[in-house]
């Protein structure tokens, strides 16, 4: 069991979303569901997050945001896409600008359908999440240090 | 009893190995505490460890290598200095090694050239000059009433020193709530979900860093309340006693209060010190002087 | 080989550099001629320490009619083209003190000078040792860095006449000087080298001859002009006093006890407070900053206002225990506090180190006024770390500036990688001014011991706290602008000359030993002087030695630590709400407009901003000095 199972910190992204999912993402967060009773966190900052719970069907404008907090989060992380507009697009899915699905622009690991989806089908991703969360920790471990090259110059 | 410099060098080697269990203990209580004060339940009295050991199963991801060495250096020297303490030193090197560690985390933040870093930076450095003033004054009380500064005496002497200092000691919680980082004091960074420049100081730092400069913190709860201690040191009990209200205490002023703006911070915590604080010299300079 | 003759070589060996170099025709004997005067100086000031580390307290006698008459011509001559320069530019302030000045000396000559007959004109001891280490170490060092800077200087810019030849005959001059200062013990001959000293800073201040440079020189000449009538006066009345001349002898003055030393003290200090810029004479210090940096350096930092608290720190003794020494001491405590909330608020970088030494200096004179002996081994001990400290910070901020053209704070972003040595060297000088374990803090932690046990040493712990806590900001957001790194910085570190680079180093390495060894400074040098002069001493407790040599040790090997991570750490840009971060750090505004990022440190001008803070300290410290005066009026009456 690592650490990272019993902490994982969270951040959580709109991205074009109608707020449906966020406000249930929150409630999640509210004494009624408390989900820092399992250690869990919402940081606004990537750099400190595990979780990455990402709302909304991505556009051409948030898009390269999205893909930017990704990858500022350290490994091991995980994604979790909330609602179906996350998943797949939803009823936005025909749009212009929509590009339909997180899952176009970063990996995701646990998919969430509903709109809006409940908190308790959020915890349930949440938690799902964490076992693959431990799963990568266990593969990092096994790999040796050399996992990421440090990319640009160095001071 | 074991004699100088021995207990000096084992006090100290105790604090480095206990104060951050004791540290992360608090950090749980406190949690637990707050989560209690908003109707929740909580998370385990244990999450602080558990939140450092994922800090350190994360990758060292920086935006500059110097940050690794800012971070240590701020963890290495917040410990010295606390041992520094609890060995029983001079409390104002004490105060000034405290302060070489700060510096540090400041100079990682700035070093990352980031908006929020540097913002939570400067904030940082305002809450260092806001509070110093006092921690000096309150040293020199010390002084004032025990006639020494050495720590190891501070805590044997048989005086009272709350009776002589109750302006600095008021001074110096008050100023406890901007070392805490609780509000309304909290502006570069603070703990958990208290976001208004993401995370300030320590935005740019992760992983591994971020869990060296949590143990950091742990280590500088135990002097602070330590502090705490010695203002009733003439009776062990009443001071943990002490201690335990006034840590209440500041988790009740952090969740009711919200965030002041700097201005508010620098001004308060430099008008308590002026007043409380030298007032209270004051007439214990003056008591020295007419009464032998 | 004597000390008296070491004492006279160093007196001498300048000036007569100072005429090589008046004559020298090219630049390339000049520099060797500069370059070996220095290497002379500075050996022959170390000799001095070896032959003379010992020995305390003796007298010379070196005597002459010759030279009080020599000294009348220079100083008559000097004043007759002062009256000219004056007159021509219209500065009516200072002709009226040149002639005020002029006229106090030749009526003291005229009805004192003939009858007074000093045996012992030089004076020895380890404080003359150190102002001699510091003028002859730190002096001779700026000389030689000045070859390179001053090249570079006329190259930038070219409408500047090249005046080089009377630059280093001025500054050899001037070292020829404070060697005299601090080994005379003859009031008269101080007065005469004091002037001098005066002299030198009014030309160098005023060199590149702009109409901003010449207002700033005549301000800086008429504050310390003021000062020279005070010392003037104080002349008079010692030898009113007892015109056998027995006390204008500095040694038997300091000696001779309230009664008789006190105003004369006084008087002095004045003068001493005006040539250190203390509140209200703190802006010819800050204009001053105009001059080329060598000159801001040597005289404005670590030798020519040293000369000022190092008068005041001769008095001492007397001081101690008085009111008026306590008003002498406030004044410096209050120009500590104010300096210190102002240099928050500056971001010229010359402007900042000038508020900086000003309040550094007004925390020794603080501690002079009030005199005890911990306090005076504090004092010693500030005065020696801030002058390596503060000339290396000075230095550097004139090789960057030659380099990127800018003295402003907020142009030195991202130095530690367009110049990575040079920022170092700054982060090193920086830390000497307020980290611990270098020497600045440690001077600070031990005054405000030291003022537990002072009289009225609560008002000077109170104001240590405060402008201690100031000094803290304005350092550390100046060290976090150089070191942050911006990415995409080329380096411009290529192209300084080697003499430079050899005086930076030789500093930051002075800066690092001087805080390993003070132990060893304070028992060789600072204790037998404070034992002699007060008869007993103080000094730091061995335990803390060893904690804060431990610190030291820890800090030098920290950095280190950066080459052993157990994995290799990914480089990732820093947060920017998640904008991209490809081409630099940019924001996109309205219309799709992309702005850089540009982060500036608090200047936090509301609260700390020049105007109200000096308007107020000049009213306070004016009033401290009136009630000064009144207080010797007292007594004369």
């Amino acid at each position: 069991m690592t650490y990272l199972a019993k902490s994982p910190w969270i951040i959580h992204y709109d991205a074009s979303s109608c707020n449906g999912c966020d406000i249930e993402v929150l409630a999640a967060l509210t004494p009624v569901y408390d989900v820092e009773r399992f250690g869990i966190v919402n940081t606004g900052n990537p750099k400190h997050a595990d979780v990455f719970l990402v709302t909304g069907s991505v556009n051409e404008k948030n898009r390269e945001i999205l893909k930017n907090t990704y990858d500022l989060m350290p490994d091991p992380k995980v994604v979790v896409a909330i609602g179906i507009c996350a998943t797949s697009g939803g009823i936005f899915r025909e749009c212009y600008n929509v590009m339909g699905g997180i899952d176009k622009v970063i990996p995701v690991d646990v998919f969430v359908p509903g709109c809006a989806a409940r908190p308790e089908a959020i915890i349930d991703g949440v938690v799902k999440a964490l076992g693959i969360l431990e799963a990568k920790r266990q593969a990092m471990n096994d790999r040796p240090a050399a996992a990421a090259k440090p990319a640009g110059d160095s001071v | 009893m074991i004699p100088e410099p021995y207990s000096s060098i084992i006090n100290a080697i105790i604090y480095l190995l206990l104060a951050p269990v004791v540290g992360g203990l608090i950090a749980g209580i406190d949690r637990k505490v707050t989560a209690r004060m908003q109707g929740r339940v909580g998370p385990p009295l244990l999450q602080p460890f558990y939140d450092v050991g994922k800090f350190f199963e994360k990758e060292n991801l920086v935006v500059t290598t110097t940050q690794n060495f800012y971070a240590l250096s701020y963890l290495v020297f917040m410990a010295v200095a606390g041992a520094l303490f609890f060995s029983g030193g001079d409390m104002l090197l004490v105060i000034f090694a405290f302060t070489l560690s700060h510096i540090f985390l400041v100079l990682g933040a700035y070093a990352s050239f980031s908006p929020y870093s540097h913002v939570g930076a400067e904030r940082e450095l305002i809450q260092i000059i806001a509070y110093e003033p006092m921690i000096i004054i309150t040293a020199v009380g010390m002084y004032m009433v025990t006639r020494t500064f050495y720590v190891g005496s501070i805590v044997q002497s048989t005086t009272p020193v709350i009776l002589y200092l109750p302006g600095v000691f008021i001074g110096y919680l008050i100023v406890l709530t901007i070392k805490l980082r609780k509000s309304p004091f909290d502006l570069s960074t603070s703990h958990h979900a208290h976001q208004e420049i993401v995370k300030g100081v320590t935005t740019d730092f992760a992983g591994p860093n971020l869990g060296r400069i949590e143990i950091a913190h742990w280590y500088e709860y135990v002097f602070l309340l330590g502090v705490v201690y010695l203002f009733f040191a003439w009776n062990p009990l009443i001071a943990v006693a002490a201690i335990i209200i006034a840590y209440f205490l500041e988790i009740l002023i952090d969740n009711t209060t919200s965030r002041a703006k700097w201005q508010l911070t620098l001004k308060s915590a430099w008008l308590v010190a002026g007043t409380l604080g030298v007032i209270n010299l004051g007439v214990l300079y003056y008591l020295r002087m007419v009464v032998p | 080989m004597q000390i008296v003759q070491l004492l006279l070589f160093l007196i001498l060996f300048p000036l007569i550099a100072a005429i090589f170099l008046l004559f020298a025709r090219k630049t390339f004997e000049s520099g060797w001629i500069v370059k070996i005067a220095s290497l002379g100086i500075g050996v022959v000031s170390l000799y001095l320490l070896a032959a003379g580390f010992d020995k305390g307290g003796i007298s010379y006698a070196v005597s002459g009619w010759a030279i009080d008459l020599v000294m009348i011509i220079i100083e008559l001559v000097i004043a007759v083209y002062l009256l000219y320069l004056g007159i021509r530019h219209r500065k009516y302030s200072a002709v009226i003190l040149v002639l005020v000045q002029a006229a106090l000396i030749l009526w003291f000559e005229a009805t004192y000078g003939h009858k007074i007959e000093l045996s012992y004109n030089l004076f020895f001891d380890q404080l003359s040792i150190i102002m001699a280490l510091i003028i002859g170490i730190i002096g001779s060092l700026i000389c030689v860095y000045s070859l390179g800077y001053m090249e570079t200087y006329h190259q930038r810019h070219p409408e500047i006449v090249d005046r080089r030849r009377m630059f280093f005959f001025m500054l050899f001059v001037f070292l020829s000087a404070m060697f005299g200062l601090v080994f005379s013990n003859n009031l008269v001959w101080i007065l005469f080298f004091w002037e001098i000293t005066t002299f030198c800073s009014f030309v160098l201040i005023g060199y590149s001859q702009t109409e901003e440079a010449t207002s700033n020189a005549f301000l800086a000449l008429s504050m310390n002009l003021l000062g020279g009538v005070a010392f003037a006066a104080a002349l008079i009345y010692i030898a009113t006093m007892d015109p056998s001349g027995r006390l204008l002898e500095l040694n038997t003055l300091i000696y001779s006890g309230y009664v008789f030393a006190i105003i004369p003290a006084v008087l002095i200090c004045f003068a001493g407070l005006t040539k250190a810029a203390q509140l209200p004479f703190s802006s010819w210090l800050t204009g001053a900053m105009v001059a080329p940096t060598p000159v801001s350096a040597l005289l404005h930092s670590s030798t020519m206002v040293k000369a000022g608290v190092y008068i005041i720190l001769r008095f001492a003794p007397v001081l101690m225990g008085t009111s008026e020494g306590l008003m002498i001491a406030l004044v410096g405590g209050i120009t500590f506090l104010l300096t210190s909330f102002m240099a928050i608020s500056q971001s010229n970088a010359k402007r900042v180190l000038a508020y900086s030494t000003i309040g550094n200096l007004g925390l020794i004179v603080a501690c002079a006024g009030v005199g005890t002996y911990n306090l005076m081994w504090v004092a010693i001990l500030l005065m020696i770390f801030h002058a390596v400290a503060k000339s290396l910070l000075f230095l550097c901020v004139g090789t960057v500036e030659n380099r990127i053209g800018s003295r402003d704070i907020e142009d030195m972003g991202g130095l530690i990688e367009r110049m990575p040595k040079l920022a170092v060297m700054m982060f090193i000088g920086m830390a000497g001014m307020f980290l611990a374990p270098f020497g600045m803090i440690i001077s600070k932690w031990a005054a405000i011991e030291a003022f537990t046990t002072a009289p009225f040493g609560l008002v000077f712990i109170v104001i240590l706290a405060f402008g201690g806590s100031a000094s803290l900001f304005f350092w550390c957001k100046w060290m976090g602008k150089i070191l942050s790194v911006m990415r995409h910085q080329e380096n411009v570190e290529t192209g300084i000359r080697p003499e430079k680079w050899v005086v930076l180093y030789i500093l930051t390495g002075l800066v690092v030993m001087v805080a390993l060894i003070f132990p060893l400074i304070s028992s060789t040098l600072i204790e037998p002087f404070v034992m002699q002069v007060y008869g007993e001493t103080t000094r730091l407790a061995q335990a803390n030695i060893t904690i804060m040599l431990l610190m030291l040790g820890l800090l030098i090997i920290m950095p280190f630590s950066m080459l052993f991570s157990r994995k290799a750490p990914r480089i990732a840009p820093p947060y920017m709400g998640g904008m991209s971060t490809e081409g630099g750090m940019k924001y996109t505004g309205s219309m799709g407009i992309s702005h850089d990022l540009v982060l500036s440190n608090y200047y936090l001008k509301n609260y700390f901003g020049e105007e109200r803070l000096s308007m107020a300290g000049t009213l306070v410290c004016w009033g401290l000095i009136l009630i000064a005066f009144i207080m010797i009026a007292g007594v004369i009456l």
